[in-house]
């Protein structure tokens, strides 16, 4: 399972004229970190990793307020067309994500969004929408009533419930939003290499796609760029990894 | 005044309460409006954005399906029917890429789901350490498909890759390097299994979740009674199962159909001569590279056509026999 990923590691640490050697090996003849100062050195590589990591907190956490106050607002709050609208967003979900790219890209344009963070942001919101509403729902309504009607017996605003009761209550749900929005934003591919062509801009897998160029790939910059692009993705999810784990088991169980 | 207001609001708002307040009270649409005003502060930013960012880019995407569309200047734009979708059913080149992505789906989807029960099976035993391992088996799940594609690009290069060596000269299965990447059929092979590889854990999460669900005594009844691992296996634990299967199946075959990105990066867009294209690479090509904006969107409405018939499909024909 893993062999890959070792095979990728080890090859980073190849200078590059062993990376076509021959028979290739498991375990390097010599090892350098040469690929990884060229990579990070290449073409402002540090700054992509920057605007990914920008681009990525700012999406969850947009994600976690939206999707959290849609969901409370489906779980507890009552207004006409309640259901039907749930089963809307819901329908989100099944909506093939790249189809979507074309017209994406069109009504991007016409706000003027391409080429811009903000236009990722909100498309990656956007996207994680249906499905964090649809847990985050489950999660709302399991927590006891009682709580919240005491404080609004008490003369507490319905925003002040949420935020100040409910939303501390759900720290596990939050926290399976928060992983699945993080590595969504920040693997994601097909969105940001259609809107963003401005160099600066760029996120991580654009940036490691691009490596792989018209004449040699340098496979070992390759390799060693996107050992660097999974550090915080593995970071994140050693630290989330329960929570992760039973965001999958709860779509699984209610789907 | 205010106090009775608020017990209102209370009544009005919450479900499940019975108003003791009396509900003739200025009639159903007061009652409707206030209650969509409470509620917009939660539900409209995600409203917007639904609308904004999915509702309105699909139904745009229908209307210029219909459309010769012309990005740079849409004013000229011209109506032309139905003659992008049947361009695209009459295109060879289309046809082929359906072919492609269905069997993608047709071995990636019970590949993941076989290799995913496995290693749910040998999870599900109690090994210690089993939180460390975790992350070995999610690995190819939370990495990019950018990364992982242009890895197994790597390990089935033509000149020396790893694989060419494993069975060349290792195994000695076969004489000449094969060109993988290079042969419309045979690049499929490292596209076909890095969808199984990257799908795996996933997959296996799911199962497991599941498997925790079903009652050990039945199980237990089983054993008693005499039968041996492999046939409570098969008669206990994978029936029970079926739910857990059918959603998997539905899921990821919508996936599958879906895939793309592989694809784009090992075959750089159809390989040799179109001949390698799903149907999600040959609309980006048409869209992105010949700025066919009509043609593409025709594409992806054919796609979502085939991908929502055939999940109806599973889903009513896997639910059928589902015993309670």
């Amino acid at each position: 399972m893993t062999i890959p990923f070792w095979y990728m590691f080890i090859t980073s640490l190849k200078p590059q004229s062993y990376i076509f050697e021959f028979p290739p090996r498991l375990w390097p003849r010599e090892v350098t970190l040469q690929n990884y100062t060229a990579a990070l050195g290449k073409d402002r590589f540090g700054l992509y990793f920057l605007n990914s990591l920008f681009v990525a907190v700012s999406s969850t956490s947009l994600t976690v307020l939206i999707s959290s106050l849609l969901a409370y607002g489906f779980a507890r709050l009552r207004f006409p067309g309640r259901e039907v609208l749930f089963y809307i967003i819901l329908s989100g979900m099944m909506i093939p994500p790249v189809m979507l790219i074309i017209p994406q890209f069109i009504v991007s344009k016409r706000l003027d969004l391409l080429d811009s963070f903000l236009g990722l942001i909100l498309v990656y919101v956007t996207m994680n929408l249906s499905l964090n509403t649809f847990l985050l729902r489950g999660f709302f309504e399991d927590i006891p009533r009682d709580l919240e009607e005491a404080a609004l017996i008490d003369g507490a605003s319905q925003w002040a419930t949420f935020w100040r009761i409910v939303m501390p209550l759900s720290r596990a749900g939050l926290a399976v939003v928060t992983i699945f929005t993080f590595l969504y934003s920040w693997d994601e591919f097909p969105w940001a290499h259609v809107a963003i062509k401005e160099t600066s801009k760029r996120t991580l897998p654009i940036a490691i796609a691009l490596f792989q160029s018209q004449h040699l790939t340098e496979w070992g910059q390759v390799f060693a760029a996107s050992i660097i692009a999974l550090l915080p993705v593995v970071i994140v999810f050693s630290i989330f990894q329960r929570y992760f784990i039973r965001g999958i088991a709860t779509t699984g169980l209610k789907g | 005044m205010q106090e009775m207001e608020e017990v209102e609001d209370l009544n009005l708002r919450y479900e499940g309460a019975s108003a003791p307040v009396d509900t003739a009270r200025q009639g159903a649409g007061r009652k409707n409006l206030r209650q969509l005003a409470g509620a917009a502060v939660f539900i409209l930013p995600g409203l917007v954005l639904f609308l904004t960012f999915i509702v309105g880019p699909m139904l745009y995407s229908f209307r210029i399906s219909f459309y010769d569309w012309k990005i740079l200047r849409p004013e000229l734009s011209e109506w032309i029917g139905l003659q992008n979708y049947a361009n695209a059913l009459a295109n060879p080149i289309f046809r082929r890429a359906v072919i492609n992505t269905f069997a993608y789906a047709v071995v990636t989807v019970p590949g993941q789901i076989l290799l995913g029960l496995a290693v749910a099976v040998l999870l599900n035993q109690e090994i210690r350490g089993r939180a460390g391992f975790r992350l070995f088996y999610y690995l190819p799940v939370i990495t990019s498909w950018v990364i992982v594609s242009l890895l197994f690009e790597y390990m089935f290069s033509g000149q020396a890759g790893l694989i060419n060596y494993v069975l060349r000269d290792v195994l000695k299965l076969i004489n000449k390097n094969i060109l993988w990447l290079a042969d419309p059929i045979l690049v499929f092979v490292p596209i076909h299994l890095l969808g199984i590889w990257k799908g795996i854990g996933w997959t296996a999460v799911i199962i497991l979740a599941g498997l925790q669900v079903i009652p050990e005594h039945l199980d237990e009844a089983a054993q008693v009674d005499g039968a041996g691992p492999f046939q409570r296996f098969i008669y206990i634990t994978v029936p029970l199962l079926r739910p857990t299967f059918v959603f998997l199946i539905v899921v990821l075959t919508i996936g599958a159909l879906n895939a793309y990105i592989s694809n784009l990066l090992i075959t750089n867009g159809g390989d040799p001569l179109d001949l390698a294209h799903f149907v999600l690479t040959l609309m980006y090509e048409a869209t992105f590279t010949r700025l066919e904006f009509g043609y593409g969107s025709a594409i992806s409405y054919l796609l979502t056509g085939i991908v929502f018939a055939i999940s109806v499909v599973q889903i009513r024909m896997l639910r059928r026999q589902v015993e309670t």
